[in-house]
């Protein structure tokens, strides 16, 4: 490695993790090798579309891969140093919640329907911290107000569906963030939103990462919402990371064809298009990921060493980083 | 409003429900305190003279064939009839949440080897078997009888819980308890009792009905609880015999029966109607 090395590790350092399912029809390597970094306090993006393994990685990180899904051997997830695959199953529920928190994309049904919203948070407080009952509700009913939710201390007695959507993903975000978590994975946060709930959602989300300078893992495949909120970004397709990149970079200079296709289908307001522009066929299925470059029956620049050899994260510039053979041979590059 | 407040509010406003569960709080009370306000139950004053005499001021519902009163049998009886069928009851669903719940919660070996083992016991039939044991066992105590009865009776209800935990697991909100920390024993307690305790309720107050008539069959046979213990059955088998010339005898405890099982009936659908109102509309 160049330059001089870190003082510390990052929060989280991720590194070669294969999530394989196993069904009648094969197995199913819905991630594959994907390496990622998050610095402490630091707001990365994971994109992709439905299917490419974001939200298998985000579960994988804290082990809620259920079965047939299993961890590969070889795998690792570091969090601040810490091996978390290491850990027995004591320990990395210690770490759900408290170290780290998830939050999902459906806010109802994430949601218990019978449990009072306050006592679900406060549920959340007492599986970590030795706190009584009392004290608990009373710090969820504080939560309540830090997202924002007005007449906190009423509302804690509220049910799931006495609430808007966006009150409800409030209630999660303070459910997750009841234990000060260093780091929060975001599985969609916003999807099932309004797209102006969606923007007081974010903003709160950024508003309570610098309050408690947690990092944010944001899945997501709203490309808007990775330029605005984050820093870096990784992009994902059938299991792998293709590129990797500054958020400015991968929005001025796209590597990964994947990528490009993915910017050029947001629709935009300076130009007149009568069609939507859109990346032709589908994500494989995972039991059968094309042989080479898993994009090449998709791409428009692929030649015949993509359908034969699986190009590795090539560097253009530190930090930016693309699976593709383009960057070895730009001049192939059709126009 | 309490998802619980909300189906007891949905239960006041059914009229039959109601209607059941006052008569089986009445039925309740009367086998309380009846027994203390009336005659000794096993008393023959005059097995010769007073045997089948209708009803009078000194025997309410008459005297059966061996002078005995019946409103005193009858009232004793209901014990009988009410702490078999609810302490069945009972035991039966708490064994088959238990079952249910290991079954839908512990691997598919235990699973399996779990609701196989119930479909075979659903394959025998329950009558049949019971009358096989207290046949061979005259001297079974109540207690017997409703461990039996139990024993024999809490297959469906695990088959209920076991569907409700595999469909639970799968919800989101246990997803998302399960990543905030909480064990796995807080997720039982917390998201899946509360969630399986409504069908496991109905399924045990409509049972209460079917164990009542099953015991009471039993006792019609001589079988379970043994004359001269009052029960039901029994006092309906007493009166048979002289069902045309003295019908009070089998008629006092016949009417209770029915009664019963109709107020169970009621209470029991209208308990389901208020916990699921989903299956209602």
């Amino acid at each position: 490695m160049s330059g001089p090395a870190p003082a510390r590790p990052p929060l989280l350092e991720v590194h070669d993790l294969t999530v394989n399912f196993s069904g009648s029809d094969g197995v199913a390597r819905a991630v594959d090798g994907v390496d990622l970094t998050v610095e402490e306090g630091e707001t990365v993006g994971l994109v992709g579309e439905s299917g490419c393994g974001k939200s298998v990685t985000a579960l994988a990180i804290l082990r809620l891969v259920e079965p047939p899904g299993h961890i590969a051997h070889g795998s690792s997830v570091r969090l601040g140093g810490r091996d978390l695959l290491a850990l027995g199953a004591k320990e990395i529920r210690a770490v759900r919640g408290n170290h780290v928190a998830l939050v999902f994309q459906e806010p109802l049904s994430a949601l218990n329907p019978v449990l009072r919203i306050g006592n679900q948070i406060a549920e959340a407080i007492r599986a970590h911290e030795a706190v009584t009952r009392g004290t608990a509700r009373w710090r969820a009913v504080e939560m309540l107000t830090a997202v924002g939710i007005p007449d906190a201390k009423r509302r804690a007695s509220a049910y799931a569906h006495q609430l808007s959507g966006g009150m409800r993903q409030r209630v999660l975000l303070a459910m997750a963030l009841a234990c000060r978590p260093q780091l929060l994975l975001a599985d969609e946060p916003t999807t099932a939103l309004d797209v102006t709930i969606q923007a007081e959602i974010l903003e709160l989300l950024d508003g309570l990462q610098r309050k408690l300078g947690m990092a944010v893992l944001l899945i997501t495949h709203n490309l808007g919402i990775v330029a605005e909120r984050t820093r870096r970004v990784y992009v994902m397709y059938a299991g792998q990371i293709v590129e990797e990149a500054a958020t400015e970079q991968l929005f001025a200079a796209p590597a990964h064809p994947y990528t490009e296709g993915l910017l050029a289908a947001i629709p935009r307001l300076d130009e007149r298009r009568d069609r939507l522009q859109a990346i032709p066929g589908q994500v494989p299925p995972a039991t059968a990921w094309p042989e080479g470059c898993r994009f090449h029956p998709r791409c428009p620049h692929a030649w015949a060493k993509c359908g034969t050899e699986m190009p590795p994260l090539l560097e253009l510039t530190p930090g930016h980083r693309a699976r593709c053979w383009l960057v070895k041979e730009p001049e192939r590059r059709k126009k | 409003m309490s998802p619980w407040r909300l189906a007891a509010r949905r239960f006041a406003r059914n009229r039959p429900a109601l209607t059941g569960a006052v008569l089986v709080a009445a039925l309740v009370l009367a086998a309380l305190l009846g027994p203390l306000l009336t005659a000794d139950p096993l008393a023959q004053p005059n097995p010769v003279r007073l045997q089948n005499q209708p009803p009078s001021a000194a025997h309410l519902l008459g005297t059966d064939p061996y002078s005995r009163d019946i409103l005193s049998r009858t009232l004793h009886g209901a014990r009988v009839s009410l702490v078999v069928g609810i302490g069945a009851a009972l035991l039966a669903v708490t064994l088959g949440a238990g079952v249910g719940l290991t079954a839908g919660l512990a691997g598919r070996r235990t699973d399996q080897l779990l609701m196989r083992g119930v479909d075979v016991a659903l394959s025998l039939p329950r009558i049949v078997l019971l009358l096989a044991v207290f046949a061979v066992w005259e001297e079974a105590p109540a207690a017997a009888v409703v461990l039996l009865i139990a024993v024999t009776g809490w297959f469906q209800t695990s088959r209920i819980v076991r569907a409700s935990v595999l469909s639970l697991r799968e919800a989101d909100f246990v997803a998302a308890a399960r990543a905030l920390g909480t064990t796995g024993a807080g997720i039982v307690r917390r998201h899946l009792l509360p969630h399986v305790a409504a069908p496991v309720i109905v399924s045990a107050s409509l049972d209460v009905g079917n164990i009542i008539l099953l015991e009471a069959g039993l006792s019609y046979l001589g079988l379970g609880v043994r004359p001269p213990t009052p029960t039901w059955g029994n006092m309906i088998m007493d009166g048979k015999d002289v069902l045309f010339s003295a019908p009070w005898v089998a008629l006092a405890p016949g009417l209770a029966l029915v009664l019963t099982v109709v107020a169970f009936n009621l209470a029991g659908d209208g308990l389901r109607d208020a916990l699921d109102p989903r299956a209602a509309a």
